[in-house]
């Protein structure tokens, strides 16, 4: 019994698929049920928000008033312009335009890095003037009952999100080391189109996130 | 009346024991006919319908049947429904306290349950209660998740940490009943008993009596061994000098003690007070600060028969 | 069917060869295969803790544990049975091996991400090792707060352990919700698919939809014990009832993603050795999607007691009665299955058999938790621990052990013997209900569960519930024996042993590396036992006699 030598499918393509599109078409959908369960990952915390603000909606209303509107402002819109960049990127891939793609990707990478070094210095301020969550909490400027849980959850919810952006920055460098090799053209880049979907849901998650925690009404 | 309870449930002393128990015994009977519809239905088949050695063929037995499968939808779901309805409404009844229930407040700490009553008399491990009268339970913890469960009256409740549950009861006659933990709490779970003592009006009213007064005709350190049984400290110290959760009592009055933190304190009437009603402040070298506090538990005389328990065991 | 019933020199086992090309295997079989064998022994360890449970209730008081000790046990007995050996049983062993041949498809559709989920498994399973080696957590598997927040144990090693854990469930679920869409061979349509693939999606589906949330709630209790964020916490105004209802919103479905594999391999083996069509396909099929949606709403009969608000008490008990309808439709769809049928008794079938009376039992006495008067009574009672083992022990542990038999030709192409596996199906029935019936009457006398001494009055039963755990025990030590002999006796089980009518069988025992050496052809339903003539349907193949050309060959 030997394997059955069937013609030789392009490289891209992994032995069990049929065809290219049944495998891209796979890859893909994949992917949104990844997304559903980063959905639900962060559905969590979103649950745990809502009853917590509901509890003690006096505290979160004064707490988030020690938040930066403009910092948290810059950041949205730096995300929603990456998400664009990204877009992009995908679209010169598509074109078969691969060096344009890189540069598109490589503008993310940035607009990503500029996004971490805004929290970098909302986080080091935080740290500085004692807004912690839970115990290491000694900041007393907000009224209100356990002023320590509004930052507990602001922390568990922009941390968790912004390790999604340095895991998105890490699967970057790779799809770029890719890119530069020419290994995505017009008929084989699931995987970029893939990871796009993730970095649109990321910054998505980051446009709830603005309002919840920095513009209580 | 079930006083001895029966094969499957304990003796039912409560006024909500008879509605729990019909619904048990409904769902007990439907149970045992849908369990040899079942297992009758397998074993016959099996023998009825076994291969015969050397066949192989197949058969055409029926693939589907609307009607058949319509009814084994809807039947099981009436009889749920109904069962839904009858626990509900039980429910609802254990839920809704009576407005002349006598209130008593129950907390929960490892490893044992103290209560006290309106008039301040407190007591641990031991609820003494009226016969036919509604009690209405204030609960809560000074820890972990506890929970209150008295199987002849088919009560439970959870004890929660800074909030406060309620329940409630009536006994339907006098008797001793047996109080378990039902949530799991750590190393002594399973002997952090109670009893509930039901007895009647009269009997109650002067129990009362003299519990408002208890020990006002023994001397102090005798009273103060009675409390060290009955207030739950035996549950961490010995008195015969061996360690359990805490210290032992024995030799601790008038000498040193060595303090977390490296100081040391000789043991006086303010530091056996103070330990007694605020022991976080100094905690023991080698102990864990699991001593819950006894602020608001004790009456003033019964902390002063405590010192003077252990104050007579120290100068031994 | 031309299939040769020797054993094929060319199979996915031995080629290709050595260590390495198993630790970097992307053939589905093979990661069935690893998985197999690592739940195997979890099994076992968790069996081994089960039996110490039960030798230090043989009496009340310490017999040979202290107290604190007996709650590490039963802890890490719950925790490893569940974490470790049941969820990832039946999907990520039996189901990785056989829903690809079932499709007919060459693999699973990321068979990477397969074999990362595999290796994410043993990664989780060593930080949940490590917290045994260092100080065994003893929270319960439920890690209340703040019991588990307090506690000086390793819970967080094992909390994040689980917490992996669910990472490489999340894959699996994913990989066979994608396979399952995309990858049937042409023809099968979904109403062809053999039940265990309805099964085995909708177990994916609640695997996906679940357990993120699990994974965000132990984060967060990780984070709770480490940093002392206070969210559960109710010192620092937290609320420790928030951690329950996260625990069940994921446990309550796990429960689900325990028993619908479980029912799955039961549709299979009714049918298969009933040589009949099952009855009422798509009822079973559609009942497994109902199950999987209604388990989302439920999970707050498991804190009836704990003071959550009137309403809600209400509508969760209103939902678990909702979710035991189509259970029961199954139950009684397989009982009609055997009306009419020609019943072969082979040890899967005998497996069967148990399941459908030991699940009825667990399933009914899960009805008298849901009713909320009855449930105040027996919550956290022996009547719960006798309830879910019944379901998970009766239900899916016969269902693992039925299919682990009537696959077990077909993965490693050798027949077991037929007499022990007889001999341990009965031990392992009248253990398990020793074992666990007593346990009922206890509940609901009133025997609280983690309990590690009681009162005299129930030494009799916790004894003959002991006996019973010692008798099982004995069953499954035999399984594992002639099982594990079938490797030495080498008996070739033949590639259709039971005359099964799925596509998995119409391959070679062991089959070929990329599962089919044709791509395989639709003729019938997977069931259709009334429209196709099989020549050579087995006679009896537990016993070596498995086709007639073998018999011939033997009379010759
Ligand atoms: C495989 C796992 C599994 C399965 C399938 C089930 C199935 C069910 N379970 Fe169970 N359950 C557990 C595992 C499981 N459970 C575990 C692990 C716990 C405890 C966790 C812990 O605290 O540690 C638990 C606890 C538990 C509780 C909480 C008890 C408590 O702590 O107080 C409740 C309460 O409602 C419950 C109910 C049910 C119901 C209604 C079903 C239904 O799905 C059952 C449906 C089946 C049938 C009904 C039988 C077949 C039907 C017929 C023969 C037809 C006739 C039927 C009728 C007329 C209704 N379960
Ligand atoms: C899949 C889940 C599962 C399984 C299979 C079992 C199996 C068993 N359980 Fe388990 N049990 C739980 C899940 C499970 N349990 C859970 C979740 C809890 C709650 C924990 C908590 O409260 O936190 C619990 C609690 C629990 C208690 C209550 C403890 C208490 O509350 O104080 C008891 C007491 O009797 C008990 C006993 C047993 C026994 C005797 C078995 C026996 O059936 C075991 C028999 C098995 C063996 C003896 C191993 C033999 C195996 C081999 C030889 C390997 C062979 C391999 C192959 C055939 C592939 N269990
Ligand atoms: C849950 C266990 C527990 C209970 C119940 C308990 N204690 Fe303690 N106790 C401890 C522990 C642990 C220590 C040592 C740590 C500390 O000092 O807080 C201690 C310390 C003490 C000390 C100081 C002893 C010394 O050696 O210096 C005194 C006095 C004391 N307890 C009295 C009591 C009295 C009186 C009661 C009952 C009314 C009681 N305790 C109930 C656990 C307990
Ligand atoms: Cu208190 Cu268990
Ligand atoms: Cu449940």
């Amino acid at each position: 019994m030997e394997i059955q030598q069937t013609a030789t499918p392009p490289s891209a393509l992994q032995h069990h698929y049929s065809d290219i599109e049944q495998q891209h078409d796979s890859a893909k959908f994949g992917m949104w049920l990844f997304l559903v369960t980063e959905i639900l990952f962060f559905g969590g915390l979103f649950c745990a928000y809502a009853i917590y603000r509901s509890w003690y909606p006096e505290m979160f209303h004064n707490a988030h008033k020690v938040l930066s509107v403009p910092m948290g402002a810059l950041n949205t819109v730096v995300l929603i312009v990456s998400s664009l960049t990204m877009a992009l990127s995908i679209r010169s891939v598509q074109l078969n335009k691969s060096k344009q793609a890189l540069g598109y990707l490589i503008a993310t990478f940035g607009f990503a890095a500029v996004f971490m070094v805004v929290k970098y210095f909302e986080y080091s301020h935080k740290f500085h003037v004692g807004q912690l969550p839970g115990k290491f909490y000694f900041y007393d400027g907000i009224a209100g009952a356990n002023p320590h849980q509004f930052f507990s959850i602001y922390f568990a919810m922009t941390g968790l999100h912004g390790a999604h952006i340095l895991i998105g920055m890490i699967v970057m460098i790779f799809i770029m080391i890719k890119l530069a090799k020419g290994a995505y053209s017009p008929q084989n880049y699931a995987y970029i189109e893939n990871f796009g979907l993730y970095w649109h849901l990321v910054d998505m998650f980051w446009i709830f996130l603005f309002p919840l925690l920095y513009l209580i009404g | 009346m079930d006083t001895t309870g029966t094969f499957l449930l304990p003796p039912s002393a409560s006024t909500m024991a008879g509605e729990t128990d019909a619904l048990f015994y409904f769902l007990y009977y439907l149970s045992i006919f849908f369990f040899i519809l079942i297992t009758g239905g397998v074993v016959v088949f099996a023998i009825k319908f076994r291969r015969k050695k050397g066949d192989i063929s197949t058969t055409k037995g029926p693939s589907h049947n609307t009607v058949l499968e319509t009814a084994w939808i809807v039947v099981p779901l009436i009889l749920v429904m109904i069962i839904f309805v009858w626990g509900f409404k039980g429910f609802m009844k254990q839920s809704v306290v009576p407005k002349d229930a006598m209130e008593i407040k129950v907390t929960a700490q490892k490893w044992f349950w103290s209560f006290s009553y309106p008039d301040g008399t407190s007591t641990a491990n031991e609820l003494v209660v009226p016969a036919g009268k509604p009690i209405k339970l204030l609960m809560s913890s000074q820890d972990v998740i506890h929970s209150f469960f008295v199987p002849s009256f088919r009560l439970k409740r959870d004890v929660l940490p800074n909030r406060y549950t309620v329940t409630w009861f009536e006994a339907l006659r006098p008797g001793d009943n047996i109080l378990f933990c039902a949530e799991y709490c750590g190393t002594k779970h399973s002997e952090m008993l109670g009893k509930i003592k039901v007895v009647s009006d009269r009997e109650f009213k002067e129990w009362l009596d003299t519990n408002a007064n208890a020990g006002a005709d023994m001397n102090p350190a005798d009273y103060g061994a009675k409390l060290y049984t009955s207030r739950g400290c035996v549950t961490c110290h010995s008195v015969d000098g061996s360690t359990g959760n805490g210290p032992s009592f024995l030799g601790v009055f008038g000498h040193e003690v060595a303090l977390k933190g490296g100081t040391t304190i000789v043991a006086d009437e303010n530091y056996i007070r103070e330990s007694i009603l605020n022991p976080q402040s100094k905690v023991v070298a080698g102990f864990q600060p699991i001593m819950p506090t006894y602020q608001g538990l004790l009456k003033d005389r019964d902390v002063d028969a405590l010192v003077a328990y252990i104050k007579s065991l120290g100068e031994k | 069917m031309e299939l040769t019933n020797s054993y094929p020199a060319y199979n996915y086992l031995n080629e290709p060869k050595g260590l390495k090309s198993w630790l970097l295997t992307v053939d589905h079989k093979r990661i069935g295969v690893l998985y197999l064998i690592c739940i195997s022994i979890f099994f076992l360890l968790g069996g081994i803790f089960a039996l110490l449970i039960r030798t230090e209730l043989l009496h009340p008081g310490a017999d040979m544990m202290t107290a604190d000790t007996y709650n590490q046990m039963f802890t890490l007995h719950g925790a490893i049975m569940i974490f470790l050996f049941i969820i990832p049983s039946i999907p990520a062993a039996l189901g990785n091996f056989i829903l690809p041949l079932m499709i007919g498809a060459k693999d699973v559709a990321f068979p990477r991400l397969n074999l990362a989920s595999w290796y994410v498994f043993v990664g989780g399973a060593l930080f949940a090792l490590y917290s045994i080696l260092t100080s065994a957590v003893d929270t319960g598997w439920t890690f209340y707060t703040p019991y588990s927040t307090d506690s000086t144990t390793s819970v967080i090693s094992m909390t994040f352990g689980v917490f992996i854990l669910g990472f490489s469930s999340i894959f699996t679920g994913l990989n066979f919700i994608v396979t399952v869409h995309k990858l049937r061979v042409p023809g099968l349509t979904w109403f062809k698919l053999p039940l265990m693939v309805w099964a085995l999606y909708a177990t994916a589906i609640i695997q996906v939809l679940a357990t993120p949330v699990l994974a965000i709630t132990l984060l967060l209790l990780i984070l709770e014990k480490a940093f002392g964020i206070g969210i559960f916490d109710p010192k620092m105004g937290g609320d420790p009832v928030l951690y329950q209802h996260f625990f069940w919103f994921y446990s309550h479905p796990a429960v689900y993603i325990m028993i619908l594999p479980g029912m799955g391999i039961i549709s299979e083996l009714i049918s298969v050795f009933s040589r009949r069509k099952i009855f009422g396909y798509t009822t079973i099929a559609f009942s497994s999607l109902a199950i999987a949606l209604v388990s989302f709403l439920v999970w707050g009969h498991h804190m009836f007691t704990s003071g959550q608000s009137e309403l809600s008490t209400m509508i969760f008990s209103f939902l678990t009665f909702f979710v035991a309808i189509p259970s029961a439709v199954k139950v009684f769809n397989w009982t009609t299955t055997l009306y009419k049928g020609s019943i072969i008794l082979t040890t899967p079938m005998l497996y069967a058999f148990s399941f459908l009376i030991l699940f009825t039992i667990g399933g009914l006495t899960g009805i008298f938790l849901g009713a909320l008067t009855v449930d105040v009574h027996l919550h956290d009672t022996y009547f719960v621990v006798a309830h879910f083992h019944y379901v998970m022990v009766g239900g899916t542990v016969m269902a693992f052990l039925g299919g682990l038999h009537f696959w077990w030709p077909k993965m490693f192409g050798v027949m077991y013997n037929k007499l022990w596996s007889k001999i341990a199906v009965i031990l392992i029935f009248i253990g398990f209900n020793m074992t666990f019936m007593s346990q009922f009457i206890m509940g609901s006398q009133g025997m609280p569960r983690r309990y590690f001494t009681y009162m005299d009055q129930f030494q009799p039963l916790h004894g003959f519930s002991s006996v019973g755990a010692y008798i099982m025990g004995l069953g499954l030590f035999i399984t594992m024996f002639y099982l594990l002999a079938s490797f030495k006796s080498r008996r070739p089980a033949g590639a259709n042993p039971w005359g099964a009518l799925t596509l998995d069988w119409q391959t070679t025992s062991p089959p070929h590396p990329h599962n089919f050496e044709s791509t395989p052809k639709i003729t019938h339903g997977p069931y259709d036992f009334d429209q196709i003539a099989i020549e050579d349907l087995p006679e009896d193949p537990e016993n070596g006699v498995y086709v007639k050309e073998e018999k011939e060959k033997i009379k010759a």
